[in-house]
């Protein structure tokens, strides 16, 4: 039971925000904007969290990729119950430039180097809504990835998974290390209370440079341009059945 | 506007505004609606609230309080606020008293009430008003005649806030002769034989507390529940008030919030005469005055705050003015937002009715005046009388 959890949290627009994109169409706005954690990443900390409560691993690590602002980030798992934190710093161009790719090569590093035997990250980001850097994490570790969970238990050194699928629940059998990613159901994260976030200020967090961990940043994905959805266009009532197919046929829609 | 309540707080102060954020906006403002329509007192997410720490806030962590200082309270009380202003009010007197039990109760006295307060396993009152005695509270009543090793109590408070549902009152009475000096202040726990109330007030707003008189015939309370000695009840009690004072304040700043913040969503999305309201000159300056109002009572407060917890000698008069500004300021703010925003709804209808009480509490706006003239005018009378 030397088992130690890695979870990846990401700062990201909190999602009550009403989002802007930027005049330039380069981005949205950011400055000024509320952050706050990943609502999967949250998930993926109660997870790690209850583990550990119930005693089934050891320690709980928040990896947190970006500039100063993510150690807020990382301070929000630690309230919730993660032991300590790394930042890895990342900013300016290559901050915007940060990928799953580049997430992903970044989290295998740190497995390695920390001896991880479970990485719990959310299934996506709620800004990029990529899905892509746990199975990314996984396919570089060459690691068993259990993705999509609503279940998780810890059999030994198995893992069992219940995944959300679109036919219904898919339950998988991992040999550890493994890769999960959390989905909604998995569990209700908790509030920090008052005594954890105190406590939280104890624990340490520590700066690496992705150059340290042997990374390279470099991105293949260039962004041309964002812009707002369009316009909800005005739908049409019509009086009768007849009209409907009249309207539907001149649309070409029949 | 987020920015501007978090502005110059530590780390620490962000995390505990941010989970009081959260909290209210999660498991308090998606029920205030019915809570006060329906009169629902609600214990359970109160306790909830008391699970994370809001039950005993400046309460000593030996018995079970989060021991934060009083800047950090009233950031919490702010943003709970914001979710519930007539819940967070009453979760603010029940913190004070906690305290007042914390801070002049014997160690038995603490380890047998703060801890099923600060988990609201229990809830507390505070009475001190009576029909006869508001401003004038030094001139109460309701006596505690020793007889023994109990005080018999007769007499009545009138308006107790969660009077009738709380377990713990804090009562101040009179043990001794005329004035401050003659009164102290005892615990006595529902049950107790002699103990009533009265029939449930009828309010506007404020709703999810229930407002009661408490009755007094006979009651005999031991003397062991005394806290501090004979003669310190009015003292215990006007320090209860000052923190009581900024934590009512803070709830004002909280509605005066999420005022402002409903009014510049309404203003960005509410369209008249072919473009939306923000275009409008008069309002965009409407609404940088409610922000001003908002920003410079909340500096207010919070100075207070400091001053209290650094226990310095202007704490008092600043607690006063804090209190007589921000809930002055925030109706003002509140009834800006509903000259300007002609679409109301039950959210906002809910802060309205909290501000018509605010400038009532803990001492009405006028006597806080008085309070804090006396530190610029020594007015030695008044020292001796007690509001000081």
């Amino acid at each position: 039971m030397s088992a130690r959890v890695l979870v990846g949290v990401k700062r990201v627009i909190d999602y009550a925000v009403k989002i802007r994109v930027k005049p330039d169409n380069t981005g949205v706005v950011t400055d000024g904007v509320k952050h706050s954690m990943n609502p999967f990443c949250e998930i993926a900390v109660e997870e790690a969290v209850k583990l550990k409560e119930k005693k089934l691993i050891k320690e709980v690590v928040a990896v947190s990729c970006g500039p100063q602002q993510a150690q807020e980030t990382i301070r929000t798992a630690l309230a919730m119950g993660a032991d300590r934190g790394i930042h890895v710093e990342v900013s300016g161009k290559d901050y915007d430039n940060l990928g799953p790719l580049q997430v992903s090569k970044i989290l295998a590093a740190l497995a390695k180097k920390e001896e991880t035997s479970l990485i719990i990250l959310g299934k996506q980001a709620i800004d990029d809504d990529c899905n892509q850097t746990g199975q990314m994490t996984a396919a570089l570790l060459d690691w068993p990835q259990g993705t999509f969970a609503s279940e998780v238990v810890l059999e030994g050194d198995k893992v069992k998974v219940i995944r959300e699928i679109d036919g219904g629940l898919e339950t998988v059998r991992l040999k550890m290390p493994a890769v999960i990613t959390a989905d909604l159901r998995l569990n209700t994260p908790r509030y920090a209370t008052l005594p954890n976030i105190m406590k939280a200020k104890k624990k340490k967090i520590d700066v690496v440079k992705p150059g340290e961990l042997g990374v390279d940043l470099t991105s293949h994905l260039e962004v041309l341009r964002v812009d707002e959805p369009p316009q909800r266009q005005a739908g049409m009532k019509v009086e009768t059945v007849e009209e409907l197919i009249s309207r539907l046929k001149e649309a070409g829609r029949m | 506007l987020l920015h501007a309540a978090s502005a110059g707080l530590t780390d620490e102060q962000k995390e505990f505004q941010k989970v009081a954020f959260d909290f209210a906006a999660n498991e308090m403002a998606p029920h205030r609606a019915e809570w006060d329509e329906k009169e629902i007192f609600p214990v359970e997410t109160m306790r909830r609230a008391a699970q994370l720490g809001f039950g005993g806030i400046y309460v000593q962590p030996d018995v079970g309080g989060s021991g934060l200082s009083r800047l950090d309270t009233s950031i919490i009380f702010e943003a709970l606020s914001t979710g519930c202003t007539s819940t967070t009010a009453y979760m603010s007197i029940h913190n004070m008293c906690a305290w007042m039990i914390d801070t002049f109760g014997s160690a038995e006295q603490r380890h047998k009430f703060c801890p099923e307060l600060c988990t609201m396993d229990k809830f507390a009152s505070y009475c001190l008003t009576e029909p006869g005695s508001g401003s004038d509270a030094a001139s109460l009543l309701t006596s505690a005649k020793l007889m023994g090793d109990h005080y018999i109590l007769n007499g009545s408070k009138a308006f107790i806030s969660g009077g009738g549902d709380t377990d713990v009152y804090v009562v101040m009475c009179r043990t001794g002769g005329k004035g401050a000096k003659g009164i102290s202040c005892l615990v006595v726990e529902k049950g107790t034989p002699g103990l009533g109330f009265g029939k449930k007030e009828k309010k506007v707003g404020w709703n999810s507390q229930p407002t009661r008189a408490v009755i007094f015939e006979d009651c005999a309370v031991p003397v062991a529940n005394r806290l501090g000695h004979e003669g310190q009840g009015f003292s215990i009690a006007m320090k209860g008030l000052n923190g009581g004072r900024i934590n009512i304040a803070s709830c004002s700043l909280g509605a005066a919030h999420a005022c402002v913040e409903l009014a510049r969503d309404h203003l960005t999305v509410r369209k008249q005469f072919g473009e939306t309201l923000s275009s409008n000159q008069f309002l965009q300056f409407r609404l940088a005055e409610m922000a001003t109002r908002l920003v410079a009572s909340r500096l207010l407060v919070r100075q207070a705050a400091v001053a209290l917890q650094e226990d310095r000698d202007d704490a008092v008069s600043l607690c006063s003015m804090a209190k007589l500004f921000a809930t002055d300021e925030c109706f003002t703010v509140r009834l800006t937002f509903q000259r300007s925003c002609l679409l109301i709804d039950l959210q906002s209808s809910n802060f309205l009715l909290a501000f018509l009480g605010h400038p009532i509490w803990t001492f009405c706006s006028n006597l806080a005046l008085i309070c804090s003239v006396s530190w610029l005018i020594p007015y030695t009378s008044l020292i001796d009388s007690g509001p000081l």
